[in-house]
C-alpha cells in the first residue's frame, strides 16, 4: 500500500520535473515577450530603452534619446474588484500619460475585464494631458468609467495616477530648478 | 467485427447525449458555470478537460489492477493532478493568451468530478483503449455543452458569437455574470432532456 503510493508519487513527480524543465524557457520567453510588447505599446517610438530599474517600490524603464529621458514606462498596480490589477503606464517627463496597457488582471469577465478590451475606455488614456485630473468623473475628475465597473475603473485610474506621481517625483528630484 | 466497431463507437457517442456530463449526469458544475462567459472560453475549457480526461482515464485503467483498494482514490488524484499540471505548464508556455483567460480554472480541473467520476465508474473496470474512448466521448460531450452554454450567454450578454459582434452596444449584463449562468444552464437542461434525451 505504502509502496504503491510512493511509487506512483515518485513517478508523477519525475514526469512533472521533466515537463517543468522543458517548459521553463518558453514560459519565461512568453512572459518577456508580453512585457516587451506592453512597453513598446505605451512608449513613443525611437530612442533607447533601458533595463528594468527599481525606485520607491516601482519597477520602471526609461526611454532615452541621447542624454535626455524622453519617456518612462512604469509598472503600477492597484487593487481592483477581483484582485490585483497591474498596468504598464507610459508617462512623458512633463506628466502627460502617453498610453496604458494592462499586464494582468482578475476582473469579472464581461464587466471589469473590459478594461483591457473596451475601446472607448482605453482610448481616453492616450496622450492624456498633465492638466487633466486623474479621477473618475463620478469622483470629480476627468476619466470616463466603464459601465457597471466603477471599482475596476477606479483602480485603473489610481494605478495610472500613482505612476504619474512617481514620474513627477523623479523629475522633481533630478532638475531642482 | 461490425458489432465490435459499433460498440466501440457507442462508447464515444454515449457521452454526447445519453451520458452527457453537464445536462444528464450534472457533473463538473463549477467550471461549467464559471468559464462559459463566452463561446470561446467554454470551448477552450472543454478541450482542456478533454485532454486531461483521456489521459487520466488511460493511465488509471492501466494502473487500476496494481493499486490496492485502500489507496485507490489518492493514487487517482495524484495521477489526475499530474496531468493537469502538465497541461497548465504547456498552456502557459505555448498559448499564454488562452492561459490568461482560463487561469485559475485549469488547476481546478483536478477536482472536477467528471474526471474522478469517470476514473471510478469506468476506467478502473475497463481496458486502456475503451477507457480512452470513454474519456474522449465524455470530453466531447462536455465541450459541446460548455460551448452551447457559452454561445447562449455570449449572444444574450454581449451580442456576439465567438467574439463576432452582431448586436451593437451592451448586452444583458446579467447573462455574463453568475446568475445568468444558472439561468442558461437550467433552461438548456430542460430543453435537452425534453427533446434530445429519449
Amino acid at each position: 500500500m505504502v509502496l504503491c503510493l510512493t511509487l506512483v508519487c515518485l513517478f508523477c513527480g519525475s514526469i512533472l520535473g521533466v515537463i517543468y524543465a522543458v517548459t521553463q524557457k518558453p514560459i519565461a520567453q512568453a512572459a518577456q515577450k508580453a512585457l516587451v510588447e506592453s512597453i513598446s505599446k505605451v512608449l513613443p517610438e525611437g530612442g533607447e530603452l533601458s533595463d528594468a530599474q527599481q525606485s520607491q517600490g516601482f519597477e520602471y524603464y526609461t526611454l532615452t534619446d541621447g542624454e535626455v529621458v524622453t519617456a518612462y514606462a512604469v509598472k503600477s498596480s492597484a487593487i481592483g474588484f477581483g484582485g490585483s490589477l497591474t498596468l504598464m503606464v507610459g508617462v512623458l517627463p512633463d506628466g502627460t500619460v502617453y498610453n496604458t496597457s494592462v499586464l494582468s488582471h482578475s476582473e469579472t469577465p464581461g464587466l471589469g475585464a473590459k478594461c483591457s478590451t473596451d475601446k472607448t475606455f482605453m482610448e481616453q488614456w492616450k496622450n492624456l494631458g498633465a492638466d487633466k485630473s486623474l479621477k473618475l468623473k463620478k469622483d470629480g475628475g476627468d476619466i470616463d468609467a466603464i459601465t457597471a465597473s466603477t471599482i475596476t475603473s477606479r483602480a485603473y485610474t489610481l494605478a495610472v495616477s500613482n505612476a504619474v506621481e512617481f514620474v513627477k517625483s523623479m523629475n522633481g528630484g533630478q532638475n531642482n530648478e | 467485427m461490425e458489432d465490435r466497431i459499433m460498440s466501440k463507437l457507442s462508447l464515444i457517442t454515449k457521452g454526447f447525449i445519453k451520458d452527457n456530463p453537464t445536462f444528464v449526469l450534472v457533473l463538473g458544475m463549477c467550471p461549467t458555470l464559471a468559464t462559459t462567459t463566452s463561446a470561446l472560453n467554454g470551448l477552450e475549457m472543454g478541450l482542456a478537460t478533454l485532454f486531461v480526461l483521456v489521459l487520466s482515464n488511460m493511465a488509471i485503467s492501466a494502473l487500476a489492477p496494481l493499486v490496492p483498494d485502500k489507496v485507490h482514490i489518492p493514487v487517482y488524484i495524484v495521477v489526475i493532478a499530474t496531468f493537469v499540471t502538465v497541461l497548465q505548464l504547456l498552456m502557459q508556455a505555448y498559448v499564454p493568451s488562452v492561459y490568461a483567460q482560463l487561469g485559475l480554472f485549469i488547476p481546478l480541473i483536478v477536482v472536477n468530478c467528471i474526471v474522478l467520476g469517470r476514473a471510478e465508474a469506468f476506467a478502473n473496470k475497463n481496458g486502456v483503449i475503451d477507457s480512452a474512448l470513454d474519456g474522449l466521448g465524455i470530453g466531447i460531450g462536455f465541450t459541446m455543452s460548455l460551448t452551447a452554454i457559452g454561445v447562449v450567454r455570449e449572444i444574450l450578454g454581449s451580442g456576439s458569437v465567438f467574439g463576432l459582434k452582431f448586436i451593437p452596444g451592451d448586452g444583458i449584463l446579467a447573462f455574463v455574470m453568475a446568475p445568468g449562468a444558472f439561468m442558461v444552464l437550467g433552461y438548456l437542461m430542460v430543453l435537452f432532456n425534453k427533446y434530445l434525451k429519449k
